[in-house]
């Protein structure tokens, strides 16, 4: 386990050592694009995965409400067709409970369309059956069949089924940005690792040198540690900043949300990539550790 | 202080050394001497585990070497002062910096050894070069510094490597001077040379014994010098 200390030294630097290696050029200017660049496509992923998430979760809740069933028939069958529709519903499988609408109820519904004054128990309004599924949901071509031969009038009104792909679809999309944000991290400690490498074997004499006069493993390793957990820190740093200004500018569409205006962070979603950097130098972190251990593994 | 039993070494099938047995005590003096390419250097380097003995045991500072972790490998350096025939220095640090490394790297502040830092470099004639990189200096300045390297830290030991190949006779002998001055403080210090000269002076100074090695193994050389 790395102490405390390690990590306070890591951090405050030691100048002397830091001299020792020599500047590693190109190789911590790559560490630090790497960083921004990974930062920043973390950003847009985790983005992505939160507003798919919200998504997912406002359809779902949509869904979990009512369809409803419509009886359109004759004044003298309205009642009896009602009867019969409640009775299919009942027995159907994925039917939680099935309810008509009182009058009144209806009137609140229609009213936003017609005003308060509409007489309903004069104009030939269809019967409405509130329907609330369970979760599995019920097999909606199955319950048509059934209840257009015991209620001829009665209309399965099914508008929210199209939306079961869509969260399915919205499912699929936090994955993929979760596994995104998976491969960024493989990425860079793959990219890390190669540039520690690259550096390590250009400084092998140097290496040589300081194990010569005595220096232990990890004050070497230190040196390259502390080069490239800084480098990555600062060039995460940045690319987040970059990614969530990027997102923050977005244009501000319809409320009423689309999918891309729901691209975005919301409330406490924008501590979300606050991590982020931090995540970059852990990582960076323990790929240069490790490369160096095994670096300094072939130099007695 | 550094003892080694009965070692042998080859770095690939065939023993390059064999059967070697040498005890370096506090206060000794030895000389190693021997044809190029006789492993005088591969001596050395198994004195300060930079090669691990093929056969045998080499015991430092009262532990064997197979039991001595990289951390105890550091220690042992610390307490060992190197000069290595290719002098092994950090290209990109001026001299004062190189001299100075196995302070810097034992975790204590070149400033406070600053002094003795000039004294040193004073001592050995290079108080004007202390900010040259290593590239602007001539041999016999490299081997200077490598040898104040090697005592900076006041080792037990010293070991070094063809430290006058470069040297002027009147540099070689104040670098033998140095080198006597430690060893009357109870250093123990071994010189792989060829100059016999050299080796003849420090026996006007010292009782310093004299090894060869020859047919890979090591005796001690006789009246001859
Ligand atoms: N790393 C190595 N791998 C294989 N052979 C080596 C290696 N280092 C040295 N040798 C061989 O071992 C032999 C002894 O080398 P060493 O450097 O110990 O000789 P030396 O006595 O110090 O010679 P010199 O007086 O020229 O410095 C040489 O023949 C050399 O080629
Ligand atoms: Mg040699």
């Amino acid at each position: 386990m790395i102490r405390l200390a390690e990590v306070i030294s890591i951090v405050q630097g030691d100048p002397r050592a830091d001299r020792a290696v020599p500047p590693t050029g190109f190789t911590a200017q790559l560490t630090l694009f790497t960083g921004a660049a990974m930062a920043l496509l973390a950003v847009f992923a985790l983005a992505l995965s939160l507003a798919t998430a919200r998504l997912a979760d406002r359809w779902s809740r949509e869904l979990a409400q009512s369809s409803t069933v419509r009886i359109s028939a004759p004044e003298s069958q309205v009642a009896v067709q009602t009867e019969a529709a409640l009775r299919v519903l009942r027995s159907t499988s994925g039917v939680e409970s099935a309810r008509a609408l009182a009058p009144a109820e209806q009137q609140a519904l229609l009213s936003p369309w017609f005003g308060p004054d509409l007489p309903v128990d004069v104009l030939p309004i269809p019967q409405l059956i509130e329907v609330v599924e369970t979760s599995g949901g019920y097999d909606a071509e199955g319950l048509r069949l059934r209840l257009k031969a015991e209620a001829p009038g009665a209309v399965l009104d099914d508008h929210t089924r199209w939306r079961r792909p869509l969260i399915e679809a919205a499912g699929r999309l936090n994955l993929l940005a979760l596994a995104s944000i998976l491969l960024i991290a493989l990425t860079m400690v793959a990219m890390i690792t190669l540039a520690a490498n690259a550096a390590l074997s250009a400084n092998a004499q140097v290496i040589r040198v300081l194990r010569l006069v005595g220096a232990r493993d990890s004050y070497i390793a230190r040196a390259f540690v502390r080069r490239y957990t800084l480098r990555a820190l600062a060039g995460a740093a940045a690319g987040t900043l970059f990614g969530m200004a990027a997102i923050a500018l977005l244009p501000d569409a319809d409320p009423a949300g689309g999918f891309l205006t729901g691209l975005g962070f919301s409330g406490f979603g924008w501590l979300a990539p606050l991590p982020v950097p931090l995540l970059a130098a852990v990582i960076a972190f323990w790929s240069t550790r490790v490369a160096a251990m095994r670096a300094l593994r072939g130099i007695t | 202080m550094i003892e080694l039993q009965d070692v042998s070494y080859s770095y690939d099938g065939a023993d390059l050394l064999s059967d070697i047995s040498l005890t370096l005590a506090p206060g000794s003096f030895h000389f190693l001497t021997g044809p190029s390419g006789a492993g005088k250097t591969t001596l050395l380097k198994l004195c300060y585990m930079e090669l691990m003995a093929t056969k045998g045991q080499v015991t430092l500072f009262g532990r064997p070497a197979d039991q001595i972790g990289r951390d105890g490998v550091a220690h042992v350096r610390r307490r060992v002062g190197i000069v290595h025939q290719d002098c092994a220095f950090l290209d990109h640090l001026p001299l004062v910096e190189n001299v100075a490394l196995p302070l810097t790297v034992s975790g204590q502040s070149t400033e406070a050894n600053m002094q003795e830092l000039r004294e040193l470099l004073g001592w050995v004639g290079l108080a004007s070069k202390m900010a040259s990189l290593p590239a602007e200096l001539s041999g016999g300045e490299r081997q200077r510094a490598a040898l104040a390297r090697a005592v900076i830290m006041s080792p037990d030991v010293i070991l070094a490597d063809e430290p006058t190949g470069n040297l002027d006779w009147e540099m070689s002998l104040r670098l033998l001077t140095l080198l006597v001055e430690l060893n009357r403080m109870g250093k123990a210090i071994l010189v792989a040379t060829h100059d016999l000269n050299l080796i003849r002076q420090a026996k006007s100074q010292v009782s310093a014994r004299v090894l060869r090695i020859k047919d890979r193994r090591l005796q001690l050389a006789g009246a001859d010098l």
